[in-house]
């Protein structure tokens, strides 16, 4: 079976005012299917560099990283996004929901761009929700919700394309320690009943412990 | 991306700040309305103008000393009330040849007095022009051989002067010479910025007294039919060059006139458009300017929908759709305006008829929406280019 994510010696740099910033520098990680792995790290370490060439929303400067089996240097703009549509969910720290648009449609928000048509985005953006337990708050908007809540609504959306990996940035970061449990709970009984792998990027050593495995950013290297 | 949603959310978007997106609209409904209404009124003096000079008659020829060009300064007439007779032999049709020699005097009755144009003519006029009488009857030859103080005067001047009385058979002084009054001309209005209703017709050989002036200012003929317009007016011209080898004289045809005045009038709405386009294009300007600020505003969507999925076009369509929809929306409200603002502006204003084509609310929508492509692609181009990183990490 082909890796959902992988990454071979990939390197990232930027400029940066001028200065040259290594972010990573020759990282590998694979991401298998139906994987769930903690990458953790301090602040600065090159973790969310990481996490954006994990979910296809950046490019290594060197190396070689396959995003749903393909290699993303051979993907224009374009292709890259389908193949983002298709293969990742992206959770955030802070929820990042449309605020004027309710709970169904900031779910069915990502079917758009595979040319659903509104009714069939709905149902199937219904359905995710009642996934994640929010299947009677639909019409609501997200000022309406609680933290949680709104933690749910955008697991959902990440759900709602029935991606291979789920990366999360920071999940819990904006939630209380229950709330932060309940939607840890949430993202491991996904990770057990479907089979989407997830990947969770966190400064926080009681989340990370949780995974099966960690992965350690530090200086834009993997420790051991 | 479908169309569809495409539009739900730009709706949404303009709803969001709907204070925002009015003002927006401002601009271009100011400009759209005012080409409109300029177009309108600029058609409708042009339409006036021709429903004038057709009102003359059919198939005119006017002769007048000198070239009738724009610029070239007016040439002392040196025609001649025989002349007159001359061209009516030479066309065939004696006595058909209407002479003018005009000039503004003081026209008086009993107290009252007004100041007016006299016209003195002959009595081919009726058979010329169309100028019907309401009461009495026209100059007669008898009144022009024997330079008879009579008069026909017209229906305003009449209703000014004699205040309800009968005119008929009363005696009016022109100048400070008495003059009986034949008859009434029927209103016809003004002709040209001429008020035709302000004008008395005297007998040219008394208005030559009058003036002290031998001559005739300009003849005025008719073809007999629309084909012999030409031939007529080369026969016209022939007449004169025999006569007067140094002169030169200008027989022009009512299409002449129609087509120099036509020509001024499309000038002058052309410019007056052009002047309210450029309202219109400050208007899009400030359409970009609006957008620009949305695209920062939602920065941070952009970055959302891209990670999602959204493609560089998805965005693109979404923000050029947005802003197109602040065009036409502005567009059909300036369209709305400037159509009800011309019927209202003609309905007030006895001199300024507004005609409405068909074109030019068609052509003002088109252009509205040109506008929010022209000025939404910068702003919807540079939210389509956006990294997707970068754009979610905006604050």
């Amino acid at each position: 079976m082909t890796a959902a994510l992988e990454a071979v010696d990939v390197t990232r740099s930027y400029q940066l005012d001028g200065v040259r910033v290594e972010a990573l520098r020759g990282v590998s990680v694979t991401i298998e299917q139906g994987d769930y792995v903690a990458v953790v790290g301090p602040s600065g370490s090159g973790k969310s560099t990481l996490m954006h060439l994990l979910g296809g929303l950046d490019r290594p400067t060197t190396g070689t990283l396959r995003v749903g089996g393909r290699d993303v240097a051979a993907m224009d703009q374009d292709e890259l996004a389908s193949v983002r549509n298709a293969t990742i969910g992206f959770v955030f720290q802070s929820f990042q929901l449309l605020a004027r648009t309710s709970a169904v449609d900031n779910v069915g928000m990502p079917l758009v761009y595979r040319g659903l048509r509104r009714a069939e985005r709905r149902r199937r953006a219904a359905a995710a929700l009642e996934q994640v337990g929010m299947g009677h708050r639909l019409s609501h908007r997200p000022s309406q919700l609680s933290g949680g809540e709104q933690q749910r609504v955008a697991i959902a959306r990440a759900l709602v394309g029935e991606p291979q990996v789920l990366l999360a940035d920071e999940p819990t970061g904006n939630l209380d320690t229950r709330t932060g449990d309940e939607v840890m709970g949430l993202l491991e009984r996904l990770n057990a009943e479907q089979g989407v792998a997830v990947v969770l990027v966190t400064h926080d050593r009681d989340v990370a412990a949780r995974a099966r495995r960690q992965v350690h950013v530090r200086d834009g290297l993997l420790e051991s | 991306m479908r169309l569809a949603e495409a539009w739900r959310v730009a709706v949404t978007a303009l709803r969001a700040n709907l204070l925002r997106s009015a003002l927006t609209m401002l601009g271009v409904v100011i400009g759209v309305a005012s080409v409109v209404v300029l177009v309108a009124i600029g058609t409708g003096a042009k339409q006036e103008v021709e429903a004038q000079v057709q009102g003359l008659g059919s198939n005119l020829i006017i002769v007048v000393p000198g070239r009738l060009e724009f610029g070239s300064a007016p040439t002392k007439s040196r025609l001649e009330l025989s002349d007159a007779d001359r061209i009516g032999r030479a066309i065939g049709q004696p006595g058909r040849v209407a002479v003018t020699l005009s000039s503004g005097e003081t026209v008086r009755f009993g107290a009252r007095s007004m100041f007016a144009t006299v016209n003195g003519t002959n009595p081919a006029v009726p058979r010329v022009f169309v100028r019907p009488l309401s009461r009495g009857s026209y100059l007669r030859q008898s009144d022009v051989d024997t330079r008879r103080r009579v008069v026909i005067v017209g229906s305003s001047l009449a209703t000014q002067l004699f205040e309800g009385a009968d005119p008929l058979g009363r005696t009016i002084s022109i100048g400070g010479v008495r003059f009986r009054v034949l008859g009434v001309f029927a209103s016809v209005g003004s002709s040209l910025g001429a008020d035709r209703d302000n004008e008395v017709h005297i007998p040219v050989t008394a208005a030559q007294r009058l003036f002290g002036d031998m001559r005739v200012d300009a003849l005025a003929l008719k073809a007999p039919s629309t084909g012999e317009i030409d031939e007529v007016r080369r026969t016209v011209l022939g007449v004169l060059e025999s006569r007067y080898p140094d002169e030169e004289f200008s027989a022009v045809t009512q299409d002449q006139i129609l087509g120099a005045v036509g020509r001024i009038l499309g000038l002058l709405t052309t410019v007056l458009a052009a002047i309210a386009a450029i309202s219109l294009l400050v208007g899009g300007v400030g359409v970009s300017n609006i957008m620009l600020v949305s695209v920062r505003e939602r920065t941070r969507e952009i970055g959302l929908r891209k990670a999602v999925g959204a493609r560089q076009r998805d965005v693109l369509l979404q923000f050029l759709l947005e802003a197109v929809l602040l065009t036409t929306i502005g567009g059909l409200i300036g369209i709305a305006l400037g159509v009800g603002g011309s019927l209202a502006l003609s309905a007030a204003i006895d001199q300024l008829p507004a005609v409405i084509t068909w074109w030019s609310p068609l052509l003002a929508f088109g252009v509205s929406a040109a506008v929010g492509v022209f000025f939404g692609v910068v702003p919807a181009r540079r939210a389509g280019r956006l990294d997707p990183v970068d754009a979610l990490r905006s604050e």
